[in-house]
């Protein structure tokens, strides 16, 4: 798998390399600034970007506006945003085109080594990570009102959050230590007290899950 | 009609010219003896200062002829419009006798107050009784003509004088009404401005040359002196936070990775434990850090400027927020900042103490200035006065310049409103 990398700081840069390297796969650019990410993102066509949102020379959002264009140019190319900070507002700007294959996390979640690999992955094949941080978020606002969202149970709610970050039934089911069948019957019970059209689709399953949330914000 | 406006303006400009001409009264013999007493007093108390009586009797004294200042200058507003600009200097906390009176001695303002009292009492003192005499001097005129002549000149060859008019009989005292009629028609037209006259002249004496100037100063300097209070404040947060949070982890860390070392060919499962524990502590300080900087200076500020923070910032409330902006450019990273932080506390107020469901944000700039507004929909009854959170804001807004102003009517809705001037780039 084809990796374009663009990161800042050296040791950040280096330390990803070597992961992804060991993890099979193949890092054909780390690159470190905003322009050089835009045209290695245009000539190298990867599989995956994996981009930090501040790069030189403005040190402001230039490495989101990048892979932002770049989606533009190519709708669904597949990127994985890191920061060391989270914003649902970025993230909002990131889901805005509906294609997926979209990935937001913060930097702190190199550290699971497997999680972060399996979400690289996960973007990469058309999938969402989003941080847990962000869903939290996302859920964390009573928008006034009955919300079809107080409707969950506890256990539900979990589920919920696993799946809008992105987890697929198996993974959701390896995290809380349940069958996939259990988990697949929570799911159908989340959409119906949703709303929500249920959807074979693992990919678009989380995107209607967290266009959802927002527009329940 | 025109026969009635005509009338009505005429009473008009009467009552004012008799107005005057009572105010003038009420001076004059107000002004001659207090003028007097205080000038009287201030030369005493001033001599008695090298006995020491007067490093106690000085203060006072003086205190009493900047209340005689202070008066005149709310009378001249209060009458006349005119504003008389003053600017005392702050006396020094807790001085000694001897301290307070050099303080006060050397001010500018006290020192034109005292030589203010001598044309108060003689200049001063005829430019108040001018509208008094121009309003009741014609009414003796009225009086001699009606007969009081009479009691004055009893025989011929008396003589009773009106001004320059010599009464001798009915046939001159009328002539004394007619002169009395004459000054009360100058009179109705110039009571008011000889009593305006009376006032600049106080403002020339004791009126500050360069109050606008000082002014500016004093408030330049206590702000200035917020501003570094609170830049102080905020280090000394921030090296105890690292001091307690990031650094004491980063220690822990190093110490679990020593332990590690030893154990890992002994004991790998404890091994193992630890590093775990060593991860646990470096996500944790990474969270410490994240929290501190957003506190210092937030990155979607620096990424993305004023507009996106604020929108940012309301996605994280936990009530539905508005937010409207409209900026064409960036305005200062500091001005960025204190704005950004005005809002944050508004916004936490008003979601802590407002019972609001709902919040609008506006942001924009007009006229040179950022402004910003701040709704919800709550009970209201939010106050500006010491110890409020929003009283905090005012002062770091002051450091830009910047006003906070407040409409929290009991039931709501309040309204916050944040003005700072500044350029755009």
């Amino acid at each position: 798998m084809r990796v374009v990398l663009a990161e800042d700081l050296f040791l950040l840069r280096d330390g990803l390399v070597r992961m992804l390297t060991a993890h099979g796969f193949e890092i054909v650019a780390a690159v470190e600034s905003g322009p050089e990410l835009s045209r290695a993102l245009s000539e190298l066509t990867p599989d995956v970007a994996v981009v930090d949102v501040r790069l030189p020379p403005t040190h402001t959002d230039e490495g989101l506006q990048c892979a932002l264009a770049a989606r533009r140019e190519r709708p669904g190319l597949p990127v994985l945003v890191l920061s060391q900070h989270v914003e649902q507002l970025y993230a909002r700007e990131l889901l805005a085109d509906g294609d997926g294959g979209i990935g937001y996390l913060l930097k702190d979640r190199v550290f699971d080594v497997e999680q972060f690999v399996d979400a690289v992955r996960r973007v990469a094949a058309g999938g969402t990570a989003m941080d847990p941080q962000v869903i939290q978020q996302l859920l964390s606002r009573r928008a006034g009102g009955d919300r079809p969202l107080d409707r969950l149970t506890p256990r539900e709610r979990e589920v919920l959050e696993l799946m809008a970050q992105g987890r697929s039934n198996a993974g959701i089911a390896a995290q809380l230590v349940v069958t996939e069948r259990a988990i697949a019957k929570h799911t159908s019970n989340i959409f119906a007290k949703l709303g929500l059209e249920v959807s074979d689709d693992d990919n678009r399953r989380v995107l209607a899950v967290l266009a959802h949330l927002d527009r329940d914000r | 009609m025109d026969t009635d406006t005509k009338r009505d303006g005429f009473r008009a400009t009467a009552r004012e010219a008799l107005l005057a001409g009572v105010q003038g009264l009420v001076l004059a013999v107000v002004v001659l003896p207090c003028g007097v007493a205080f000038f009287a007093l201030t030369l005493i108390s001033l001599a008695l200062i090298p006995v020491g009586i007067g490093l106690v009797t000085t203060p006072a004294v003086l205190t009493g002829v900047r209340a005689l200042a202070d008066a005149r200058r709310r009378l001249a507003a209060q009458w006349c419009g005119i504003r008389i600009p003053a600017v005392y200097r702050p006396l020094p906390p807790g001085a000694n006798p001897w301290t307070r009176t050099a303080a006060l001695l050397r001010d500018p303002q006290v020192r034109r107050d005292v030589l203010w009292l001598p044309v108060d009492m003689t200049a001063g003192f005829f430019t108040a009784l001018a509208p008094a005499v121009l309003v009741f001097f014609p009414i003796q005129g009225f009086l001699v003509a009606a007969g009081l002549w009479r009691a004055n000149v009893r025989g011929p060859g008396d003589v009773y004088w009106y001004a320059f008019v010599p009464v001798t009989g009915q046939v001159s005292a009328l002539g004394a009404a007619a002169l009395g009629a004459v000054i009360l028609a100058v009179g109705r037209r110039r009571t008011p401005s000889l009593l305006a006259a009376h006032f600049r002249l106080a403002r020339t004496v004791i009126g500050a040359p360069d109050a606008a100037l000082a002014e500016r100063v004093r408030v330049l300097t206590e702000t200035r002196q917020d501003a570094v209070d609170t830049s102080a404040a905020e280090l000394r947060r921030i090296e105890r936070d690292l001091h307690d949070g990031a650094q004491a982890r980063l220690v822990a860390m190093g110490m679990d990775l020593g332990t590690i070392e030893m154990l890992v060919e002994q004991d790998p499962a404890q091994a193992k434990k630890l590093i775990a524990q060593a991860r646990r502590n470096s996500a944790e300080a990474l969270e410490e850090l994240r929290d501190l900087v957003r506190g210092i200076h937030p990155p979607v500020l620096a990424e993305r400027g004023l507009g996106d923070a604020v929108r940012a910032l309301a996605l994280r409330l936990p009530l539905p927020a508005e937010v409207t902006v409209e900026l064409p450019g960036r305005a200062d990273a500091p001005v960025e900042s204190a704005a950004y932080f005005a809002v944050t506390e508004v916004l936490t107020n008003a979601v802590k103490h407002s019972g609001a469901d709902r919040i609008w944000a506006d942001v924009h700039h007009t006229g040179g200035r950022l402004r910003i507004t701040v709704t919800d929909n709550g009970r209201g009854g939010a106050v500006t006065g010491a110890g409020s959170g929003l009283a905090g804001v005012e002062r770091r807004l002051g450091t830009f310049d910047g006003v906070l102003a407040v409409s929290s009517p009991a039931g709501g809705p309040t309204m916050v409103t944040m003005e700072i001037p500044c350029v755009l780039s």
